[in-house]
């Protein structure tokens, strides 16, 4: 048990931090079995894709390809279209070109929702609701994903906020809402998992949490895609990295 | 709609009026202010008190829409992009999330709408008609109307600029129905007139927006992501 390092909660509130994902440990590696096979069809396969955003463009002529066990990082620097990217990835954004297919469904197609529920996302700002405990807002993604509401304390558990389950989100520093975002991550088995600046606010012992989930899926024949500013950072979590610029991928 | 449906819609609403209950704006903000504003009338016409009592069901329903606008347009303001997007990605029906934000804003709207009977019965000499337990299923309709419309009209203008003042605009003309099949059911009440064609009217208006609710969430939902 250790405090909350710069929790906004008042009191000495403290959290379990003997996480189920062990801290400082080496990155789980993956047995040659799962290693993405060719011959498996891809879960994101994006073809020339194009995206304008208020007539300008933002993606230009993008080819990507996730394949079952892969994890993929895109890297580049501010404004090159990283987050667009995962945007559209994530089914958030239509493509104005080109095409793609994600889980299998045509991208801005009728299908697309229905593969929604197989995708999962941690965005630049945590998804949680500010006026609900930590342990409320993972009970309600637990519950809305068909699992039973304690397993959002679990989950809670694994990424060493199981004792914080009773704070309000609003009271809560930035890197303990980080860290539940991504607990919210654990609470199903989401094929595709999108990352976006996945540490951000994120103290040194929260790494594992990331390699920890990227392990997860990649071996269940699942496929993660993280995007970072820092190439080096990315190199260390996932199998390869490319690079984007200006809203190209090189 | 399936067991399932009901499940989602009901978890969103209770979220929802978790959220309501510890922030306290309603109670706290939008009921204090909706009681002053039921004061204004009397006090500053000084009328007669006959004047008042006919005066009552219209200015009641007005303050119950405009004060029951903030209630319910402020959900939908407080969402934010990487909110829906999480909830979209729960593969929730857009429409079971229509269903339980705008049955968790119509009980708080008729809660509030029917404490300020209150203040209105004190304000303008109000006496409730002798069949005044036929008061409460009129409040359900019109704030359940209310309150489909305030989420639609929320959802419609998630995104843009003007959103804000669009938004209350965009209800209040559209409130209109509500409105007069509300005023004028407590005003046969009153009168001692049947109130089933007013009541109708509510229903009707109910159901339209139930519709349009349904029906548009899921492109709704697809542009607010």
């Amino acid at each position: 048990m250790h405090p909350v390092k710069g929790c906004a909660c008042r009191g000495p509130t403290r959290f379990s931090g003997s996480a189920a994902i062990p801290i400082h440990s080496k990155r789980v590696s993956r047995p040659p079995s799962i290693r993405p096979s060719s011959s498996s069809p891809p879960l994101v396969d994006l073809v020339d894709l194009s995206v304008s955003l208020g007539g300008s463009p933002v993606l230009s002529n993008c080819r990507l390809t996730l394949r079952p066990g892969e994890s993929l990082g895109v890297a580049g620097p501010n404004g090159a279209g990283k987050s667009t990217l995962l945007g559209v990835v994530a089914t958030f954004i239509a493509p104005t070109g080109g095409s793609g297919t994600v889980l299998g469904a045509p991208l801005a197609g009728p299908r697309i929702p229905a593969v929604r529920a197989g995708i999962g996302w941690s965005g630049h700002l945590p998804a949680l609701y500010p006026d609900l405990t930590l342990g409320e807002n993972l009970a309600l993604s637990a519950r809305l994903t068909g699992h039973p509401a304690s397993r959002g304390q679990l989950v809670l558990e694994q990424v060493g906020l199981g004792g914080a389950a009773g704070i309000r989100a609003e009271r809560c520093s930035n890197g303990m809402l980080r860290r539940a975002d991504l607990a919210r991550l654990l609470i199903g088995s989401p094929r595709l998992v999108l990352l976006d600046e996945p540490d951000a606010g994120l103290d040194r012992d929260a790494a594992p949490i990331i390699d920890h989930l990227i392990a997860t899926t990649t071996r269940r024949d699942g496929a993660v895609l993280c995007v970072s500013h820092d190439a080096a950072k990315l190199s260390g979590w996932v199998d390869r990295v490319v690079e984007m610029r200006d809203g190209r991928i090189t | 709609m399936n067991g399932g449906f009901w499940r989602s819609a009901g978890l969103i609403a209770l979220r929802d009026l978790r959220v309501e209950l510890r922030s306290g704006e309603a109670l706290t903000v939008v009921f204090p202010f909706a009681v002053v504003a039921s004061w204004i009338a009397p006090l500053a016409t000084n009328a007669s008190p006959l004047l008042l009592r006919d005066l009552a069901a219209p200015v009641y329903w007005l303050i119950t829409l405009l004060f029951g606008m903030m209630i319910v347009l402020r959900q939908t303001a407080l969402e934010t992009r990487a909110q829906r997007r999480a909830l979209a990605l729960t593969g929730l029906d857009p429409a079971a999330r229509f269903a339980g934000r705008a049955g968790a804003s119509g009980l708080v709207l008729a809660a509030v709408a029917g404490t300020l009977i209150v203040p209105v019965i004190i304000f303008y000499d109000y006496r409730p008609p002798s069949g005044g337990a036929l008061m409460a299923p009129v409040i359900i309709l019109a704030s359940a109307g209310l309150a489909m419309l305030g989420t639609l009209a929320g959802d419609v203008t998630i995104g843009l600029r003007a959103r804000t003042s669009l938004a209350p605009l965009l209800m209040a003309p559209l409130a209109v129905p509500l409105l007069m099949g509300a005023a004028q059911s407590l005003e046969s009440l009153v009168a001692g007139k049947s109130i089933i064609t007013w009541v109708l009217v509510l229903v009707i208006a109910d159901l339209g927006l139930a519709a349009a609710g349904v029906m548009s969430a899921r492109a709704l939902e697809e542009i607010s992501l």
